[in-house]
């Protein structure tokens, strides 16, 4: 295994991230959120790049904050952890969210923190049958960050959002299907291939089409019915532009396979 | 021929001014702002012009003033810029302009983009004042402009903190009067100036005067002005055919007199 904390390669459209602090559940020091940082924007950056997996090497999917990484000395002054976040955190999860390509999360075991919300700010999360999520933060008197308080209402509700949050109990995989906060539980020894699977599939379909998909999506959260309809107009417009649209209709009146560039 | 502008139409009565500095964000160096004033100059005396749109990159519409350039004048230069001629040009175009606004819209860009007549802006763009940072201050029009726009709470905020604002933020403060996505902005602004082009060009530049008297004239004279406007066009054949043309359910043409 290398000492690389985080794995980047890039294949068959599909950059792959992998968490690769094993040892400590692959949770976030300053050098994996330094890799992170660098990961995004080299996937960003690559034109080949259609589609993101991320996932976690070892038992663990992440861990969150690693805390051996903070300060708290007893006496010591108080930590600015909204600093940590506007530094770190937060353009993390901006620079994933805001991709202009489908981003997948193979959960392979336990999500913790601010691990469990970078998973649920993936566009469609996968997670082995043994894994869990866990909204830490209560447990150590803080709150949900990278994003977790804005993402779990909207995916399971707010009961279930407080419940999760204030109490910290671990939820697993089967759960969070049947709650909708995940797209799907598979076995473990199946996840690793069905997670790249649907990567490089989602790495041949129409980019640009499933990009502005996500922009429609993301702004829904905000918008109102009428400012949303709006919405959809200008980004049908700038998707009927594209030539996936011509190809994905061309090939549906020749009754053949289209055959998409992500342009 | 202009070294920082790229040039198009008049089309459909709009002509397209798009900033082209791109190894600088579209910095406004004193040679881009004598392009853009001679530009306007020739523009109030083309008939077939009837309203601007100036864009940017889709990077930056413009990330302020050159900075270079400033650091090398001393007081007395500042006193013999002749900056000051090309922003009091442009300040004094007679037709409508929309700017099309995405990405960095700071300083000088944004005094720039207050100097036109309503704003489209990207999603994506953000807009500021950040002189203070550098030991200085906004010079053209920054510290006036914005508080007409904005109000005076967030435009001392923004003017002292140098910190920029969201699109969003500025369609709530008033500062944009719409904001689209990134790649619809200019399209957006040129569908805008399209239809002030079709109107007719003597209503257009009354009514745009009167608007401006709203800004720095109390309301009574402002009414006055805005009356004798109105009885001005009384005058004109566009009225005549305007009126007529709704009451024959057609489309207007006008012809500027």
């Amino acid at each position: 295994m290398s000492e690389a904390p985080l794995l980047y390669t890039v294949e068959d459209g599909v950059a792959r991230l992998t968490l690769n602090r094993p040892d400590n559940l692959n949770s976030f020091n300053a050098e994996l959120h330094a890799e992170m940082r660098q990961a995004l924007k080299a996937a960003r950056q690559d034109e080949s790049v259609r589609a993101l997996l991320l996932t976690g090497n070892g038992r663990g999917f992440c861990a969150g904050q690693d805390l051996s990484d903070r300060n708290v000395a007893p006496g010591a002054e108080a930590p600015d952890l909204g600093e940590s976040l506007e530094k770190r955190y937060n353009p993390m999860l901006r620079a994933l969210r805001d991709l202009p390509f489908p981003t997948v999360c193979a959960v392979n075991g336990v999500a913790a923190g601010a691990g469990a919300n970078i998973a649920m700010a993936c566009d469609i999360v996968l997670a082995a049958r043994s894994a869990s999520f866990i909204q830490a933060f209560c447990k150590i008197g803080l709150v949900p960050d990278s994003g977790g308080t804005w993402t779990l209402p909207r995916l399971v509700g707010m009961a279930r959002a407080k419940g999760l949050a204030m109490l910290g109990d671990k939820l697993s995989a089967e759960q969070a299907e049947q709650w909708g906060m995940i797209w799907k539980v598979v076995d473990d020894e199946l996840l690793a291939d069905e997670a790249l699977t649907l990567a490089r599939h989602l790495a041949t379909q129409p980019t640009r089409g499933l990009a502005l998909i996500k922009r429609a999506l993301h702004a829904s959260a905000d918008n109102d019915f009428d400012a949303q309809l709006d919405l959809e107009r200008d980004l049908q417009r700038l998707a009927g532009r594209t030539n996936d649209y011509r190809e994905g209709v061309a090939a549906f009146m020749e009754k053949r396979k289209p055959s998409f560039k992500g342009e | 021929m202009p070294n920082h502008l790229i040039i198009e139409g008049p089309q459909l009565g709009v002509l397209r001014i798009a900033l082209h500095r791109p190894e600088a964000l579209n910095a406004l160096n004193t040679a881009l702002l004598a392009e853009l004033a001679e530009t306007l100059a020739v523009a109030e005396k083309d008939a077939e012009v009837r309203a601007v749109v100036i864009t940017g990159s889709q990077r930056a519409f413009a990330a302020g003033a050159d900075i270079k350039e400033m650091a090398a004048r001393d007081l007395v230069g500042m006193l013999e810029d002749p900056r000051q001629r090309h922003w009091a040009a442009i300040a004094r175009f007679n037709k409508p302009i929309v700017a099309a606004v995405n990405g960095f819209c700071l300083g000088g860009g944004c005094e720039l983009a207050m100097h036109a007549d309503i704003l489209i802006a990207g999603e994506d763009a953000r807009f500021g004042q950040p002189e203070i940072n550098l030991g200085i201050m906004p010079g053209a029009g920054g510290t006036q402009r914005l508080v007409r726009a904005v109000g005076k709470a967030l435009a001392t905020q923004m003017v002292l903190t140098g910190e920029p604002i969201s699109a969003r933020r500025a369609l709530e403060a008033g500062l944009v009067s719409e904001i689209t996505q990134p790649e619809l902005t200019v399209e957006r602004a040129l569908a805008v100036a399209e239809t002030i082009a079709t109107k007719a060009p003597l209503a257009v530049r009354l009514a745009r005067e009167a608007l401006h008297k709203a800004e720095d004239t109390d309301l009574a004279t402002g009414l006055r002005f805005e009356r004798h406007a109105f009885t001005l066009l009384a005058g004109t054949q566009d009225r005549e055919e305007g009126i007529r043309a709704f009451q024959e359910k057609r489309p207007a043409t006008f012809n500027g007199h």
